[in-house]
């Protein structure tokens, strides 16, 4: 089966680089699932967890931020964060989770979207990590 | 001359300085590294960001943003970008130095610009120079990570959106090498000229479909672009730092050996001349006795 390369970039590094049969991402718009050869394109990606379907398996990231710029040969997810599932801090995500249903209970319409963006990454987070 | 504990005395003090100076250089050496390290594993993202914003700006000139506009400069900002700690030689004096000229030259009063400080001899500094600082940034850890500065660069890019201030420019030391650092000034926002600087490397990639649209899409994307450019500027900041104060801590430990080697000259002399001035009592003592 064809496969195209993904690497998901981030400013401190590179988080994930591998040739995969299929990527479904979350877009402002939808799900959108990518397969080899498809036409250049660019989207920004909401926070959520991209699947990388492989020979065998799927491998999952949580993403925060981020754009994917599509190429037919290869794709490269650009997130100001990225986590493969063995490097999510399950205790800090729960921390984090339960800060922001706390902020969200304490009706502040000036924090209200922080707080609404930092439960959404915090439970992709433990999503991705399978707690 | 000193008496002979008092040479003795200093001579250790002397040699007690060089051991710190020297454990500075070492770590300092080894931060830089690191630091280095750093701005290379972040390369990647820059350039990716680069290439997707530099073909969106040549492949549809129609397309417009605030943060692409000029618009008449009523407040200028700053962001300058110093160490927290000093032992550095040169380097935050002659950022410092540099900085307070130009901003002489360019505005009348100090209300037409407004600075974001990073660092603490900043923030004295600027304290101590009546410059007008709206945010100051201290502590930030050695290999700062994309979350640790967003504040600044929310910060920085958030007042240009708002319209608080019409242009942003950026003041850092540019690591040049292991004993270079240049005092740099960016022009960060509006960013105007985008089209001719990345339009280079955007001619090879091929032309995207945009998923909705080009004006969401740089919407997102700009600010992005901005915050990285604030943050790549900080990497390369941290890397000049390490570098300074590694070159000022070896030329210290060096000053530190050529004192002791002076003054274990001095002690020797003033040893031998005790000696000798002993040996003369001795010898006119025995005389008299004769």
């Amino acid at each position: 089966m064809k496969t195209i390369n993904v690497s998901v970039v981030t400013p401190d590094g590179s988080v994930y680089e591998n040739d995969v049969q299929m990527i479904s991402a979350r877009t402002e718009v939808g799900e959108i699932g990518v397969l080899p050869g498809h036409i250049p394109l660019v989207t920004p990606l909401i926070i959520g967890t991209v699947r990388l379907k492989r020979d065998g398996g799927e491998d999952q990231i949580s993403v925060s931020g981020g754009f994917m710029e599509v190429r037919p040969d290869k794709v490269t997810i650009l997130a100001q964060s990225a986590e493969r599932p063995e490097d999510i801090d399950v205790n800090r995500a729960n921390e984090s989770k339960s800060r922001a249903e706390e902020r969200l209970r304490n009706d502040n319409d000036v924090d209200q979207k922080r707080a609404k963006a930092s439960l959404k990454r915090a439970e992709t987070r433990l999503q991705v990590a399978g707690k | 001359m000193a008496s002979l504990r008092e040479i003795k005395s200093r001579i250790n003090s002397t040699k007690k300085t060089k051991q710190t100076t020297k454990a500075m250089q070492m770590v300092a050496a080894s931060k830089q590294r690191r630091a280095l390290a750093k701005a290379q594993a972040y390369q990647p993202y820059m350039e990716k960001i680069q290439e997707v914003v530099g073909s969106i700006a040549t492949g549809d000139t129609d397309i417009s943003h605030p943060m692409m506009e000029n618009r008449e400069v009523k407040k200028t900002g700053y962001v300058v970008i110093t160490s927290d700690q000093g032992l550095a030689g040169g380097y935050n004096a002659s950022l410092i130095r540099d900085l307070t000229k130009k901003l002489k030259e360019r505005h009348k009063s100090t209300d037409e610009y407004t600075i974001i400080m990073v660092g603490k001899i900043g923030r004295d500094n600027a304290r101590r120079l009546g410059l007008p600082v709206s945010e100051v940034v201290t502590e930030l850890s050695d290999s700062p990570s994309f979350d640790e500065i967003k504040t600044i660069t929310r910060k920085a890019i958030g007042m240009f959106e708002n319209e608080e201030i019409d242009e942003l420019y950026m003041w850092y030391n540019h690591f040049v090498s292991a004993i270079r650092q240049d005092v740099t000034e960016n022009k960060l926002l509006p960013l105007t000229d985008l089209a001719e600087n990345l339009g280079e490397s955007a001619s090879a990639t091929p032309s995207y479909e945009y998923e909705p649209n080009e004006a969401v899409i740089l919407e997102g994307l700009l600010p992005q672009y901005g915050e990285s450019l604030i943050y790549g500027a900080l990497l390369d900041a941290k890397a000049a730092e390490f570098g300074a104060r590694m070159t000022a801590m070896s030329a210290a430990s060096d000053n530190a050996d050529n004192l002791v080697g002076e003054l274990t000259l001095v002690y020797n002399r003033a040893r031998q001349a005790a000696i000798t001035q002993e040996i003369n009592e001795i010898v006119s003592g025995a005389n008299a006795a004769n």
